[in-house]
């Protein structure tokens, strides 16, 4: 085992419940697999590199994925305090860092979705169980559940107009919004972080389906998925 | 096809996006023990199937997940109002019944409208019923 704790119980971290690193490291003895796992067995997903495309799809495994729920004021103060980002102040907000690699996106009027640097979520949900204390919330890792695929290039948009039914034009999805939709029968979690470049949040049951489906949809742009390192 | 406004998301959505839930406002017997056979099997089981207005639960299912009421108008399937959950509707049948005696034009049946979208009323109007 790692030097680092990779557990917290209840009484570690002020709050109610125990908690868990899901990256302890390469010391700990577990491969993490992404929900793409299968998909790059299958020679879907390559490793990232190569020309720039019209378009590219790349996935960036591993991140932390938490799920915030309770009232607003009070997670707003926390997410504050220990992100350094407020929650987004509207429906269908995403706010993020100066860095811009981490997120905060609304989800519904109670629950809101923190997307973190791989390793980060594990101190990032001990520290806000800390300061929440008795407040009336709950906080779950999400990020073995789901995967984040980033696309950009000059035909990014084209390439969602075949598979959302939401207007992914720019009066539809400006830049600091993100909408749960269908995407080919399936729903994902589509965002729009920059100008430059559109997200999907996927589901692990659903990921090779998703890349299935970019893949022939992006076939006319030479589409490739690739996968960055963790 | 429905253009449904979320009262959460605050926007229009399609309706591949919702799921309907069954009629709205439906009270669960605050003291289940105390009550009949009958009325518990009401409760669970009876519902209203009236042509016209009608309240209904929908479920953004791919949105935000939340539950909210429609009130639509079976007839036509217009779709007059949406509101949250907790919430009230601000037309109803008797108002609708109103608004028909004052010679308000409301939709009577034989086409579908696409959501009851101000911008949409006039195409609504030019719609041959
Ligand atoms: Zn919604």
């Amino acid at each position: 085992m790692s030097e680092a704790r990779s557990e917290a119980r209840p009484e570690d971290n002020g709050g109610n419940a125990a908690t868990f690193d899901a990256h302890p490291g390469a010391d700990a003895g577990v491969t993490p697999e992404s929900p793409l796992q299968w998909s790059r067995v299958q020679g879907r997903v390559t490793e990232e590199g190569g020309a720039a495309e019209q378009i590219r799809v790349v996935e960036r495994p591993f991140l932390g994925h938490l799920v915030l729920r309770g009232g607003a004021i009070t997670l707003d103060e926390a997410v504050r305090a220990e992100l350094g980002v407020s929650l987004p102040g509207k429906p269908l907000g995403l706010v993020l860092d100066a860095e811009g690699s981490r997120s905060v996106q609304w989800v519904s009027p109670d629950e809101w979705l923190v997307i973190v640097p791989a390793g980060e979520e594990f101190e990032l949900e001990n520290r806000l169980r800390a300061r929440l204390g008795d407040a009336h919330f709950a906080i779950v890792n999400v990020g073995g559940g789901q995967t984040l695929l980033e696309l950009s290039g000059e035909k990014a948009r084209e390439l969602l107009m075949k598979s959302v039914t939401y207007d992914v034009h720019e009066q539809g999805l400006p830049v600091g919004k993100a909408v749960g939709t269908v995407f080919a029968k399936t729903s994902v979690v589509l965002r729009r972080p920059s100008e430059a470049r559109f997200e999907l949040v996927v589901r692990r049951s659903f990921a090779d389906y998703c890349v299935r489906w970019l893949l022939d949809a992006g076939r006319e742009y030479g589409l490739r998925v690739e996968s960055a390192s963790p | 096809m429905f253009h449904i406004f979320c009262p959460y998301c605050q926007e229009y959505r399609e309706e591949e996006e919702f799921h309907p839930s069954g009629q709205a406002h439906i009270e669960r017997p605050a003291e289940p023990a105390s009550v009949s056979d009958e009325a518990w099997g009401d409760y669970l089981f009876l519902r209203d199937n009236p042509r016209g207005i009608h309240h209904e639960m929908w479920v953004h299912r791919l949105g935000c997940r939340k539950f909210f009421n429609i009130t639509r108008d079976t007839a036509s399937y217009e779709i007059l109002e949406t509101y949250r959950m907790g919430e009230q509707p601000s037309i109803t049948a008797a108002s609708a019944e109103v608004r028909r005696e004052q010679g308000v034009q409301t939709a009577d049946g034989g086409w579908q409208t696409v959501g009851a979208r101000p911008e949409n009323s006039r195409l609504n109007e030019e719609t041959p019923s």
